[in-house]
């Protein structure tokens, strides 16, 4: 019998320990795993490296746990926004360190992980202040650069529905890096806004198999998901 | 905007030029930031696709107030609506997109853009800012056509167009057009070539607001205000 549920955020993050590698979901706040980081705060891990698009916005969430001091590193492409504060203050105290890494690339990357390549060439970067020190490699005529698959301890993402299984599916953009940090993570923690009965899902349109997938903690009922008006199929 | 000359285009008249040149059929990256303009400025009867790298092809106009959906955003993290026939995919599909040449168009904002096509549209390199690059490198990289849409001085009134970009580049010799307030001019193996000038400029200030020599080679190219025929307005 598999059983990926889990209680509540705080029993999904309960073993994550300091000095963890850390994949977040999310692009902005669209995806983002909020109840799993608040419960992540809660537990009290540091020293972490995280992996994600944003460094946070606002005061809560992924902000909050840079505030908290939680965070020794960023991983990410775009750091800044217009409410990015908690990341730039930390940043410019030199109180957390930061790798840039193409969006594309970061997301690569992380797909890389997930399937077991170690390393890939790339154009994207070339001849600018990212590419430079790592080795580089003509391929058809083109200068690449060679960047390296980025794998994390625990993944923390948000879906729309799961069974118990783990199967994911997400909600329109909140998709994002979600079902690549699934597959790239050893433990991969999904937050989800509706458990389903196994078989309820369109094996069609589930997103993310279960296998990627270790532990499901349902946050609340979405309403407008377990809607049948809005299942032309059958499916969920 | 502030004018780079008393003749010079405001935002959307720029971006009804750019929109003039997008074929029926693209499939279209529109940057964050001046670019978004372009979106409203296509004729009604050209289909063409805009893909935002955040996971959506197919992006529909921003949402009436009140119907909102934190979970529908573009990648400048705005509301926008799915059009008819749009899909969602996660990051490692949409980079594929870009990287992997599908997209036909991107068309971003920049810092400068020097003769050779080089762009430099991330950083201004200062000791105190935040770094942030997101998808900007891998759209120069992958995509087929790379436009600028740009006012063609900074604030302080410097020319964008360059000989050597001063700023950190987000990719060498990329730029394929750059649409500004007072032209349209194409990145060719010769340097800077002036296709348009918007109605009232002269070349002769063109050159005067540019820092890398001009190749004038309007006539190889119709010459045309962005609505067709009007005087530009305000």
């Amino acid at each position: 019998m598999i059983d990926k549920r889990f209680a509540d955020p705080s029993a999904a993050v309960r073993d994550i320990g300091d000095g963890a590698t850390i994949m977040v979901g999310g692009f902005g706040e669209a995806g983002s795993p909020v109840e799993l980081i608040d419960a992540l705060i809660e537990q009290g891990a540091g020293d972490l490296t995280v992996i994600s698009n944003n460094a946070g916005s606002g005061t809560t969430g992924l902000a909050a746990l840079i505030k908290a001091g939680r965070v020794a590193k960023m991983i990410c492409s775009y750091p800044r926004s217009a409410d990015s504060e908690v990341f730039a203050e930390q940043y410019r105290a030199g109180r957390i360190g930061l790798e840039l890494v193409p969006q594309g690339t970061l997301a690569e990357r992380i797909r890389a992980a997930g399937a077991g390549i170690p390393a890939f060439y790339t154009p994207t970067a070339v001849g600018t202040s990212l590419a430079q020190g790592k080795p580089h490699g003509r391929f058809d005529d083109r200068e690449c650069v060679l960047e390296h698959a980025l794998g994390a301890d625990v993944a923390l993402i948000k879906a729309a529905a799961a069974d118990r299984h783990g199967n994911l599916v997400y909600s329109k953009t909140a998709r994002n890096f979600a079902p690549l940090m699934a597959t790239a993570a050893e433990t991969t923690i999904a937050q989800t806004s509706a458990v389903v009965g196994l078989g309820s899902l369109d094996p069609e349109a589930v997103v993310t198999p279960g296998i990627f997938v270790d532990r499901v903690v349902l946050i609340d009922r979405s309403p407008q998901w377990l809607d049948p008006s809005r299942s032309e199929t059958g499916w969920l | 905007m502030t004018r780079t000359t008393p003749q010079a285009l405001d935002r959307r008249e720029i971006a009804r030029w750019v929109a003039r040149d997008i074929p029926d059929g693209a499939y279209v990256n529109l940057g964050i930031g001046m670019p978004e303009t372009i979106a409203e400025c296509i004729a009604e009867d050209k289909e063409v696709i805009l893909h935002t790298e955040n996971g959506l092809l197919g992006m529909g106009p921003p949402p009436p107030p009140g119907e909102e959906d934190t979970e529908l955003i573009n990648a400048g993290k705005q509301p926008v609506t799915a059009a008819p026939g749009a899909s969602f995919f996660h990051h490692a599909d949409s980079f594929a997109m870009i990287r992997g040449g599908h997209l036909d168009i991107c068309v971003l904002g920049a810092l400068e853009v020097a003769a050779n096509g080089d762009l430099a549209n991330w950083s201004t390199g200062a000791a105190r800012a935040v770094p942030a690059v997101g998808g900007a490198m891998d759209l120069v990289s992958g995509v087929k056509a790379v436009y600028v849409m740009t006012r063609h001085c900074t604030r302080a009134g410097e020319p964008k167009l360059v000989n050597e970009c001063r700023y950190p580049l987000t990719g060498r010799g990329v730029v394929d057009r750059v649409y500004t307030d007072l032209a349209v001019i194409d990145i060719t193996p010769q340097g800077l070539a002036v296709r348009e000038l918007a109605p009232g400029v002269t070349l002769a200030e063109v050159a005067g607001l540019t820092a890398a020599p001009l190749h004038d080679q309007r006539s190889t190219h119709r010459e045309s205000h962005p609505d067709g025929n009007s005087a530009p307005s305000e």
